[in-house]
């Protein structure tokens, strides 16, 4: 039967990617970033799988996730790679959908043979593949900012050591949001798990601050058009709290700035609506005077975080957070830092750990960090210091308010550490390996 | 002349059996959820392939056993024995009103009111957020895994699960289409108006079509959600809806063994081509186009309309 | 928001998803009602029609209105010519067979939506419009001097949305003419009728497909340039108006256009209007159950004749 022949694939992986690439006649990446330079050991590498939202919705974090990762991976070898032994990472798309997610940790792990697999963003996605990479045994390190992680949802295999997750971000936005634009809050925001994260921890915590949620307004995913829920906003809203994904999400930050004309309710939103896009685009001039949160400044702030010009550099973008080689390709600043942490997070684990690529050695890795609680800034840890959570798997950190100012975001408020603080809702370290 | 389907099935059940122990974990592992995804298909095929009705929205079938076993196991603490036997009979009654309600129509219409059926299921399953862990899902606890002492973490378990599950809705599916109900369903298909004038009852047997095909298909999501340990609603969108439809047509519309082909030549395109580049959806695309060129009727059809008439 | 202005703004945004909705559709009711496929790939027309567009206003560096004519122009020529191609290449060698047509155009999809995000991106981007003013309107409320005039807040429209429903409609119009009237007109009806009819009286059935395809095509771009100025470019972004012209098309009457028009008018100002009465989700879980509910009550349409 001509399955058989599917399965086993191809003796000649090269022969056959000729062959392929005769046929295609376009331009291909290898999905495996090719041999680094061995010279420098000769023991094998360490491969790092990396769960790649290359197609669908999260298209656009994935790539600029893949250029982080691709940029530390490039100065952690030329470094002298892993305990001497130079890092592989090992590419695989998962189409941002969850069963092709745990597929992907499935092929990361069994066939590729990788030692830790890293990278998921998409909350779904995350969710749908840890629970075979805890059957699996296989460390798992998140950059989601989800709150699946604390919550207690997932196992003791799943980490999310360097991006801070959606609860800790939208409490710490409640102090600044009460005290300086408005006690009287409206939020909209997507009918996704995401966005309810964001209706519950925030209302909560705008209700302790002293102020109130006047409306929150649930907007549908297939959703392409806007203006016909603004009027559901309240007269006396003082802040407009927004948050949206999708393939829409332009539409809806215009659509609200052509509603309002200019005046109405001071806007506050998460920059998720708006990563990767030019924020001098038609449509957006109206956005100037509002606030964003960000996990990291898009625009480079000066000497207000030391390491960022550093890092910025490694990762090819320029002051306003864009391509060095093409200003309009806007990157996903104020997420995909968590990829470049992590790698280097990774590298200081595993040296702690004497990491050895067998199964001892991975149990240990995960002990190792959970060991961890300070990380302070450096060049490794550009976004700023932060403390993880060992019993809760999750990082605490810094969170950024900028203001746009002639179509600039500028740094408004940086909250500390502490605000971002709640009480542990588990703890995976009782959890047996 | 069908026992050679029947024992053609037999033999697929029997390799598929010996190939567990000829392949490596990997395609094990994948081969598992294919088997789960290939009964999704044959659910599929039924009411497509031997009754002719296209329907637009199969996801919301799938999704009914995903969350009539996830949540129940999860919400009310059923045992995965309990779920899964909830699960089908939810999906048995949520098939039943389906059918009843689209069946007014047929076509492009029938298309479009099941397309339109199953977004609003989608839609609902946001709505209920609160329970459903909307477009995020959730992750099923260990008591919803286990299932006659049987541990789905354990990739033997996993493998040979699905295959029962297969082997029963195959070789229950190669019998059924031999009955008088069977074969009426392909005279439905054929000419309705010459199905009617014979004295069938069409109306009838479409529904038991519709019936059968949604039950399977919950038996699909169900099991998935058993032995691979996540519900959410992207198994709802609409996506979901035309993968089995082209996986179907992929493999052979109307032949029982078509399902299973295509879900395998679906899967390992995107696995292998991914492998190469990745820009691989070219490659996907350009495979499809190209078979419906070169094999109009599906893999398993071409290989019926060359050699083995017999298949079913 | 009070009622009126909220209802006034509902009725608006419903009259623009009818023109969104319509224009999209229009051209895919041609290409269903001539040929009887489906054509998967209909919404992808439809996104490179705003990719194209995005690329004629951004790249060749004109100004916003020089660009947005330019691709008026030139971007439903070009979608079209793909069109053209892709039924000459593909379908033309399926005989139009309804399931293998399926199959085939979800592999021009997966080729069209791989080729945009390869060369154009992942990124949502945006289109300037060539011109766009928001008009704030009045409303009367009673207050404690009698009637009086006043300016609620985030009651207003734009000119641009205004000018994209007053072009859907003379667009619609003409496109109506252009069937009712001409020879081309003529001829698609007389295939559309019965196409062996149509070859025994020397109809070139095969060119006339291939050109109604392009026109589809051409017409999803069309609607794309139109619209893109109030929406955004983004590879995914096909999806959506290829289920609701769909739906459109079904809902009106198979190969009906001015059934698809009037069921555009009809899912769009209640989508619309719904929106007023529930909380969003619900509102279009109500809609889309009011489309289901017609359908099962009109199998054949608002303006199908028997199927088949």
């Amino acid at each position: 039967m001509k399955k058989v022949k599917l399965i086993k694939p191809g003796i000649s992986r090269r022969s056959a990617l000729k062959a392929v690439g005769a046929i295609g006649g376009t331009a291909m990446v290898s999905s495996t970033i090719p041999g680094w330079y061995l010279q420098a050991s000769t023991s094998e590498p360490i491969k790092i799988g990396f769960q790649v939202h290359r197609t669908g919705i999260g298209a656009a974090y994935g790539r600029w996730y893949e250029r982080t990762s691709i940029a530390a991976v490039e100065r952690i070898n030329s470094e002298g790679g892993i305990m001497g032994r130079q890092v592989e990472l090992v590419a695989e798309d998962d189409g941002t959908d969850p069963k092709r997610g745990a597929e992907v940790v499935e092929k990361l792990t069994v066939q590729h043979g990788c030692d830790v697999v890293f990278g998921t963003l998409f909350s779904h996605v995350v969710i749908g593949s840890s629970p075979r990479a805890g059957e699996l045994k296989m460390p798992y390190f998140v950059v989601s900012e989800g709150h699946h992680v604390a919550s207690g949802m997932l196992n003791r295999y799943t980490l999310q050591p360097c991006i801070t997750d959606v609860k800790s971000q939208v409490e710490a936005m409640a102090p600044f949001v009460s005290g300086n634009l408005g006690k009287k809050v409206t939020m909209i925001f997507p009918d996704f798990a995401f966005g309810h994260d964001h209706r519950d921890y925030f209302s909560a915590a705008m209700e302790k601050n002293g102020g109130q949620i006047l409306e929150k307004i649930a907007i549908p995913p297939t959703e392409t058009s806007f203006s016909k829920y603004f009027p559901k906003i309240p007269r006396d809203t003082e802040v407009l709290y927004h948050v949206m994904v999708g393939p829409a999400v332009l539409t809806f930050v215009k659509e609200l700035g052509e509603f309002f004309g200019g005046q109405g309710p001071t806007l506050f939103g998460f920059i998720d609506s708006l990563e990767a896009v030019d924020m001098t685009s038609p449509g957006l001039e109206f956005l100037d005077g509002s606030y964003f949160w960000e996990g990291m400044p898009r625009y480079s702030q000066g000497d207000t975080l030391p390491f960022d010009q550093a890092y910025r550099d490694a990762v090819g973008c320029d002051e306003n957070g864009a391509s060095v080689t093409d200003s309009r390709d806007v990157s996903t600043y104020a997420h995909m830092f968590g990829c470049w942490e992590t790698l280097f997070l990774l590298r200081e684990a595993m040296t702690m750990a004497d990491y050895k690529s067998d199964q001892a050695s991975r149990v240990r890795l995960i002990e190792t960090v959970e060991s961890m609680s300070e990380i302070p800034a450096s060049e490794e840890h550009p976004q700023g210091p932060k403390i993880f959570n060992g019993k809760t798997h999750q990082v605490f950190g810094q969170q950024y308010i900028t203001k746009v100012e002639n179509g600039r975001l500028n740094l408004a408020h940086a909250t500390s550490i502490e605000d971002t603080f709640y009480p542990d809702e588990v703890d995976y370290t009782s959890q047996s390996f | 002349m069908n026992d050679k389907n029947l024992a053609l099935n037999i033999g697929v059940v029997g390799f598929l059996a010996l190939l567990f122990f000829l392949v490596s974990d990997y395609h094990d592992g994948i081969i598992a959820r294919i088997l789960i995804l290939a009964i999704f298909a044959m659910g599929y095929n039924l009411l497509f392939g031997y009754t002719g009705l296209l329907s637009l929205g199969h996801a919301m079938f799938f999704a009914t056993g995903m969350y009539g076993y996830g949540l129940s196991v999860e919400l009310w603490k059923f045992s995965a024995f309990e779920g899964l036997l909830f699960a089908l009979v939810i999906s048995f009654l949520f098939s039943m009103s389906i059918g009843v309600l689209t069946l007014r129509t047929k076509g492009v219409a029938f298309m479009i009111v099941t397309l339109m059926f199953s977004q609003v299921f989608y839609l609902v399953v946001l709505l209920f957020g609160e329970h459903t862990g909307g477009d995020e899902g959730f992750v099923i606890s260990t008591h919803g895994r286990t299932l006659f002492g049987l541990n789905f973490v354990d990739p033997t378990s996993k493998y040979f699960a699905s295959l029962f599950l297969f082997a029963v809705v195959l070789l229950g599916l190669t019998l059924f289409v031999r009955t008088r109900t069977g074969k009426c369903l392909v005279a439905i298909r054929e000419n309705e108006e010459r199905a009617k004038m014979l004295g069938y009852d069409v109306w009838v047997h479409k529904f038991i079509a519709i019936i059968i095909s949604g039950v399977i298909c919950g038996l699909a999501g169900a099991s998935y959600t058993l032995i691979f340990g996540y519900a959410g609603a992207a198994f709802a969108e609409v996506h979901y809806s035309i993968l089995p439809l082209l996986w179907v047509l992929l493999g052979g519309a109307g032949t029982l063994i078509g399902p299973l082909v295509g879900t395998v030549f679906a899967f390992y395109l995107i696995d292998i081509s991914s492998g190469y580049t990745s820009a691989y959806l070219l490659i996907v695309g350009l495979v499809i186009v190209l078979l419906t060129l070169f094999a109009p009727q599906g893999l398993a059809g071409e290989l019926k309309r060359r050699m083995a008439h017999w298949l079913q | 928001m009070e009622f009126g202005p909220y209802l006034i703004i509902a009725l608006f945004e419903g009259a623009l998803t009818s023109a969104v909705i319509a224009l999209t559709a229009v051209g895919l009711s041609v290409v269903f009602g001539l040929m009887r496929v489906v054509n998967v790939a209909h919404g992808e027309f439809f996104m490179l029609g705003a990719v194209f567009t995005w690329f004629i206003t951004w790249n060749l560096g004109l100004n916003p209105t020089v660009g947005f004519i330019t691709a008026l122009l030139l971007v439903p020529l070009a979608v079209g010519s793909l069109a053209t191609l892709a039924d000459r290449l593909i379908l033309n060698r399926l005989d139009y067979d309804p399931e293998r047509t399926i199959v085939a155009t979800i592999g021009l999809l997966y080729l069209i939506q791989q080729s945009t995000l390869m060369s154009y991106g992942p990124d949502a981007r945006p289109v300037e419009p060539p011109f766009n003013h928001r008009i704030a309107l009045p409303w009367i409320e009673l207050g404690e001097s009698g009637w009086q005039i006043y300016w609620p807040w985030g009651f207003g429209i734009t000119t641009y949305k205004l000018a994209v429903i007053l072009a859907a409609i003379v667009l619609l119009w003409i496109l109506l003419r252009l069937l009712a009237r001409t020879k081309y007109g003529l001829l698609i009806r007389a295939t559309q009728q019965d196409s062996e009819m149509a070859l025994a009286f020397g109809i070139p059935v095969s060119r006339v497909y291939a050109i109604v395809f392009g026109i589809g095509g051409g017409l999803a771009a069309l609607g794309a340039v139109l619209i893109v100025p109030i929406r955004q470019a983004h590879y995914l972004m096909g999806g959506e108006p290829l289920l609701l012209s769909f739906i459109v098309v079904i809902v009106g009457g198979l190969g009906s256009i001015p059934g698809t028009i009037l069921a555009a008018i009809l899912i769009g100002m209640s989508d619309g209007l719904i929106s007023v009465f529930f909380s969003p989700t619900l509102a279009k879980i109500v809609a889309t159950l009011l489309v289901v509910f017609v359908l099962i009550f009109r199998p054949n349409g608002l303006f199908g004749k028997n199927q088949q």
